[in-house]
């Protein structure tokens, strides 16, 4: 079977993409190419030198620490909550499923602002927090986790654990759950159907949940700034301060390049772990 | 019913509870906040009270940050939804090599930090000239919501069958007709679900927005932000309850066009 080549130039209906695609190219690809450029180029042509300047600096590893420390605390925290949520989410009765459904959604239209400025309240040293664990008899006294890395590591697990569920939900829903009772007839325990039918099955999903949530953490910037602080830096928040705050372009060119290498790296290397294993299951 | 099997009914009921619980707390806490007469955040508050909502209208720069969010929101919309829904036509219906890559590249705004794709157009819109900020915030967030539109049109496109409009042509329509009465019902739906969401992703946008703000033009996420940091009362609480009030109300609409389960589709 040979066909001919399709040709862009043959198909009338692909100019339909040309606005968007050459909007998106002038006014987003464009800039970030530039942005990528600059931070290579020196007086004298092509350098490294502002990410060799950045790098020597110690106070820029311990930026680079607390962003990857942080991020895989959200990771883990959301890691945990979540895939057994989404067996949860999967399996409930029909009113617990919708009821679970809005308090997914619903927090996802909602805007970091708002939900950051909710978890400063619940952070408090009078807070929420603090009454469940006195009222657990955990704390004997309370304890203000606002501004704190803990403080911080919980707000942002809360905000971002939609982006976990919902990916890791995708790949459960489609198990059938018969696929254990087949196993559990073959004398299986439920332990070793759960490790080897049920988990590989969602390894696509949860790949894609880690993804989702640690690049998520690495680049988030409202949230810190309002749970923490500004005493504790993220590549993220010192992204932000060298433009808005200390006018430290260059600075913020290398950092801004550093979180978006970063992005690249995470998205790629996602899909094609979760390819990998899609394929094989 | 075996113990395990009993075991499992209440470990899915523990922790479906626990989650929604866990991700309804700042939303509850906002509200509650919002009605509550103490300024400091007591909770339960001590007793209810409207005041906080009274203290909206004459809180300065909140009503023009509001009316900035709403104009851009909609305009950026409008224009996303337009480039968006011919260029989800092209990806699905068309024929021609490197339809993939261009779908990736129009939804990968969501992908990358938005502060990066901020300080890029910052810089970016510098050197072509643009410096007008109320400009750049609407060039800008036509890139936020562009993605959305695009990931639903083409998904429900992908799902419409095509052969649909032969037979309203068959049945003596003509081919704008077919078009209009076969075509423009079946993605209603996820087209006005789309444009919602983007809507809404535009409304609470703050890593792009921050880079396109001066004294005259802010958006309502960059002012809420501002007064949280200069002086944290429950005011920000009856902003916020309104948000999450526009976010229910795009979830019940989102729920009734094309469903809730639908809209959990990843």
């Amino acid at each position: 079977m040979k066909l001919r080549a399709p040709s862009a130039w043959r198909d009338p209906v692909a100019l339909l993409a040309l606005p968007a695609v050459v909007y998106l190219l002038v006014v987003y690809a464009y800039p970030l190419l530039w942005l990528l450029m600059k931070s290579f180029s020196g007086p004298a042509g092509l350098t490294l030198q502002p990410y060799v300047a950045f790098m020597s600096d110690p106070f820029n590893w311990r930026v680079i620490g607390n962003t990857l420390r942080v991020a895989a605390w959200v990771t883990v925290v959301c890691f945990l909550i979540g895939y057994p949520a989404a067996f949860a989410l999967a399996r409930a009765g029909t009113v617990m499923q919708i009821v679970m459904l809005v308090s997914i959604i619903l927090p996802l239209s909602i805007g970091a602002v708002v939900k950051a400025f909710a978890w400063q309240i619940v952070l408090r040293r009078d807070g929420i927090v603090t009454q469940i664990m006195m009222g657990l008899g955990l704390w004997d006294e309370p304890q203000r986790l606002l501004f704190t890395e803990t403080g911080l590591v919980l707000g942002a697990a809360n905000i971002f654990l939609p982006f976990m569920i919902l990916p890791i939900y995708s790949v459960v829903k489609l198990i059938d759950p018969r696929l254990s009772e087949a196993g559990a007839t073959r004398g299986a325990t439920p332990l070793y159907c759960f490790t080897h039918v049920t988990l590989p099955l969602t390894l696509p999903g949860v790949v894609s949940g880690i993804a989702f949530v640690f690049s998520l953490s690495v680049s988030m910037f409202v949230i810190p700034s309002l749970l923490i602080g500004d005493r504790f830096q993220t590549l993220s928040t010192l992204t932000g301060r060298s433009f808005l705050l200390m006018r430290n372009e260059q600075l913020g060119s290398t950092t801004a390049v550093i979180l978006l290498a970063l992005a690249v790296a995470i998205v790629v290397g996602s899909t094609w772990l979760a390819g990998r294993l899609g394929g094989k299951t | 019913m075996t113990a395990i099997e009993r075991l499992t009914k209440y470990a899915t009921w523990f922790i479906a509870a626990f989650t929604v619980v866990f991700l309804m707390t700042p939303l509850a806490v906002t509200i509650a906040v919002s009605f509550g007469s103490s300024t400091v955040f007591t909770l339960p508050p001590p007793d209810w009270s409207l005041r906080w909502y009274e203290r909206l209208a004459s809180t300065r720069g909140l009503l023009p940050a509001l009316v900035t969010s709403l104009q851009v929101a909609a305009i950026s919309t409008g224009i996303a939804m337009a480039l968006g829904t011919l260029c989800a036509i092209a990806l699905v219906r068309g024929r021609f090599p490197g339809r993939e890559a261009i779908s990736t590249f129009l939804v990968s705004p969501l992908m990358l930090p938005g502060l990066v794709i901020g300080i890029a157009m910052l810089q970016g819109f510098k050197a072509m000239g643009l410096r007008d900020v109320y400009a750049s915030l609407l060039v800008a967030h036509v890139v936020i919501t562009l993605p959305y539109v695009v990931r639903t049109v083409v998904g429900s496109l992908t799902l419409f069958d095509f052969s649909l409009i032969d037979a309203a042509r068959t049945l003596g329509c003509n081919y704008p007709q077919a078009l209009l009465r076969v075509l423009v019902p079946a993605l209603a739906p996820a087209f006005l679900t789309s444009g919602m969401f983007a809507f809404l992703a535009s409304m609470d946008n703050y890593p792009i927005s921050i880079f396109f703000t001066d004294a005259w033009t802010k958006t309502l996420p960059i002012q809420m932000l501002q007064y949280v940091e200069e002086r944290p009362d429950p005011t920000i609480a009856a902003i916020s309850a309104g948000l999450v009030l526009l976010a229910v109300l795009a979830l019940v609409i989102g729920d009734r066009l094309v469903g809730l389960r639908k809209l959990a589709d990843f």
